[in-house]
């Protein structure tokens, strides 16, 4: 076990030096830069702004740079948004991502285990037939249809939710973007839970437990939901790359100041030290969040050894 | 009866989180929900050896199977005629009523959106069923030939995906051995890398310079991330394959790996190839849709679902038509497909033959 996550934990610096790099690289290689996107400078304020942020160095020294600003998690300052480092944009675009992530995930998680558990044990019911018709619909919704849909319909129409404010986390500007994330996960995860289910509730330990009395409901709690949601820890792995995928979409919809928004407008602007830092961050956290993913496996699964 | 109508069931759920995945959808190695190695081994088997008697026994009796699940027909006929629409509707719409997804009005009162079935003096009027966007442009035009281009990036993509992922997942399925487990473990690798984030740094920072060009780009780029689990689905066919006897005899008889490879162990693996290809579509077409969607996939004047979605949202409060018309086509498409595709591999699952 030990050795595994070592094992595990030192993949992570080849792979996060090869994603850096490889946004690095692209950077560098794409025509033009930062101050052709601008409204032209004089070449002697050009000249100045390059030697102040050190992009007059020759590529070596850059590339050195950029990635000891990585080992010590400081990635310089912004070119686009004056004065400002990156750090502070990231710490301060993170938590709303975080929030809006977080709160779409666990209401995906209430729902869709919910509804997947109920239909699994109501097979070929109508409540199975419409949940996973219902579930088939939230993946075939794509996210930048159903937010527009749900500011149009509570936003603008019925004036019930604003259609673009943050306030934090609890306040009415969050309902709608948090529906908006959560729709495919609700979806995903009753799906998942619904035939995670059905096989487990197939197995012989179910028999077993019904067998010796025990009453229905705690069967299903005590016994199979904990077999059954398997599949539902399996997807939280990569759930966390689609969550940044669609906090991307999310956070555009609904005119967030999240790092997804950030991260889009800090590509189209050329900004450098933030299009790195945030892929830098974007890129750890993923990484380490799949390794404690595959950590939980062997707690969670008896049957797994490493 | 009743009994193996559950059984169906079941096995069309065990592998429901295989279908429709968002972009490079981490199902679980979807090689194993495919069945357990040696189900898969046995079957082909009988499938090699029957085909010396029966012919396309095999094709023809998943088309049975398929015809008989309501749903999934249901799906294939939404997509067959969404395709149809897309594809000889923008030239059926010019030569009726002239219109076209990038023809503006020279008559400076027509360039403003104007709701369905309404013409510029109010009334009831067939010129635009889905109304105007604010050029004036006919609104069913762009859906039909937007529609042209996400199937085109859809199914091109899906090509590109597959032959990397065959081709990737083939080799090292037959080699075996180390090089498999290196191959497999740069697949490992990859799976865990936030590539969206790469590829929007891709795009937004090496546009192409012509239309033509930022399409084969997209292709390429959808492609090139979503052959992952093709390669590992290929990978446990071809495991389960290479120890049979009509591999042994192709090499006896002095057969080259490449083509022992790609003659005799791809097209024995072709259906659940075929299946996870129809599930990638859908995956395929909502990520270009996302992109375009950011503005980093299809450019104007060509148009796309998610770019004619991302026109809309901007005028939402004034013009909805402009967003809830390509919006709910490209759901509906969506929806078939993954039925569709849930249906294809109901249809073609190896476990269910063995009823």
């Amino acid at each position: 076990m030990l050795r595994f996550i070592i094992r595990r934990v030192v993949i992570i610096i080849p792979m996060l030096f090869i994603i850096v790099s490889l946004t690095w690289a692209l950077i560098r290689l794409a025509p033009g830069n930062f101050y052709t996107a601008e409204k032209k400078l004089t070449p002697a304020v050009e000249q100045n702004l390059r030697e102040k942020y050190g992009l007059n160095q020759p590529w070596y020294v850059q590339y050195r740079r950029v990635l000891w600003n990585i080992a010590r998690f400081d990635f310089g300052n912004s070119l686009k948004y004056e004065g400002q480092s990156v750090n502070q944009i990231l710490w301060r675009a993170l938590p709303v991502s975080a929030v809006l992530g977080l709160t779409a995930y666990l209401m995906a998680l209430l729902i869709g285990i919910t509804t997947g558990t109920l239909a699994a044990l109501r097979q070929n019911s109508w409540i199975d037939y419409a949940s996973m018709t219902l579930a088939m619909l939230g993946i075939s919704i794509p996210n930048f249809v159903l937010g527009p849909l749900l500011i149009l319909i509570f936003g603008l129409t019925l004036f019930w939710l604003p259609p673009a404010l943050w306030q934090g986390f609890p306040s009415k500007s969050l309902v709608l973007p948090a529906v908006t994330l959560s729709a495919i996960y609700i979806a995903y995860i009753a799906r998942l839970t619904r035939s995670g289910m059905l096989e487990v509730m197939r197995s012989d330990y179910i028999r077993t437990a019904r067998a010796k009395g025990l009453s229905e409901r705690a069967v299903v709690v005590r016994h199979a939901l904990r077999g059954g949601l398997l599949p539902v820890v399996s997807f939280s792995g990569p759930a966390l790359a689609f969550l940044i995928t669609g906090t991307v979409v999310v956070e555009r919809v609904f005119s967030l100041p999240g790092l997804g928004n950030y991260f889009i407008n800090a590509c189209f602007n050329r900004d450098e030290p933030l299009i790195i830092g945030i892929v830098a961050f974007i890129a750890i956290a993923v990484l380490v969040f799949n390794l404690l993913v595959d950590i939980s496996y062997g707690f969670i699964d008896p049957r797994i050894r490493y | 009866m009743d009994d193996e109508r559950n059984q169906q069931d079941q096995n069309a759920d065990d592998e429901g989180e295989l279908s429709s995945s968002p972009p490079g959808a981490l199902a679980d190695p979807p090689v194993i929900q495919l069945g357990p190695e040696f189900a898969v081994a046995e079957d082909v088997h009988a499938v090699v050896t029957g085909e010396l008697v029966a012919g396309t026994s095999l094709w023809r009796d998943a088309w049975r199977r398929l015809l008989r699940n309501k749903i999934a027909v249901f799906g294939m006929i939404v997509v067959i005629a969404i395709s149809l629409a897309s594809l000889i509707g923008p030239s059926a719409i010019k030569y009726a009523t002239g219109n076209t997804y990038d023809l503006i009005p020279r008559d400076s009162s027509l360039n403003k959106s104007f709701p369905p079935f309404r013409g510029p003096d109010g009334k009831f009027a067939w010129t635009h069923p889905m109304g105007t966007d604010i050029a004036g442009r006919d609104v069913l035009a762009r859906v039909l030939s937007g529609g042209q281009i996400s199937l085109m990036v859809a199914l091109i993509a899906t090509l590109v995906s597959l032959v990397i992922g065959v081709s990737y997942g083939a080799t090292a399925g037959y080699l075996g051995g180390r090089i498999d487990d290196l191959m497999m473990r740069i697949v490992d690798v990859l799976y865990s890398l936030p590539y969206v984030i790469i590829v929007i740094v891709l795009l937004a920072l090496l546009p192409a310079k012509t239309p033509t060009g930022q399409l084969t780009q997209l292709f390429f780029a959808l492609g090139a991330v979503s052959w992952l689990t093709m390669a590992r689905i290929v990978r446990g066919q071809v495991l389960s394959l290479k120890n049979q006897e009509f591999v042994l005899a192709a090499r006896a008889t002095g057969v080259s790996t490449p083509k022992i490879i790609f003659r005799h162990l791809v097209p024995n693996a072709l259906g659940p190839v075929i299946v996870y290809a129809t599930l990638t579509i859908p995956t395929v077409m909502l990520s270009e849709a996302f992109l375009s969607f950011l503005g980093l996939g299809v450019r104007p004047p060509r148009v796309s679902w998610g770019s004619l979605a991302a026109e809309g949202a901007t005028t939402l409060a004034i013009y909805p038509w402009q967003l809830i018309f390509p919006g709910l086509t490209m759901a509906l498409m969506l929806f078939s497909l993954n039925f569709l595709g849930d249906g294809l591999r109901d249809a073609l699952d190896p476990q269910m033959r063995k009823e």
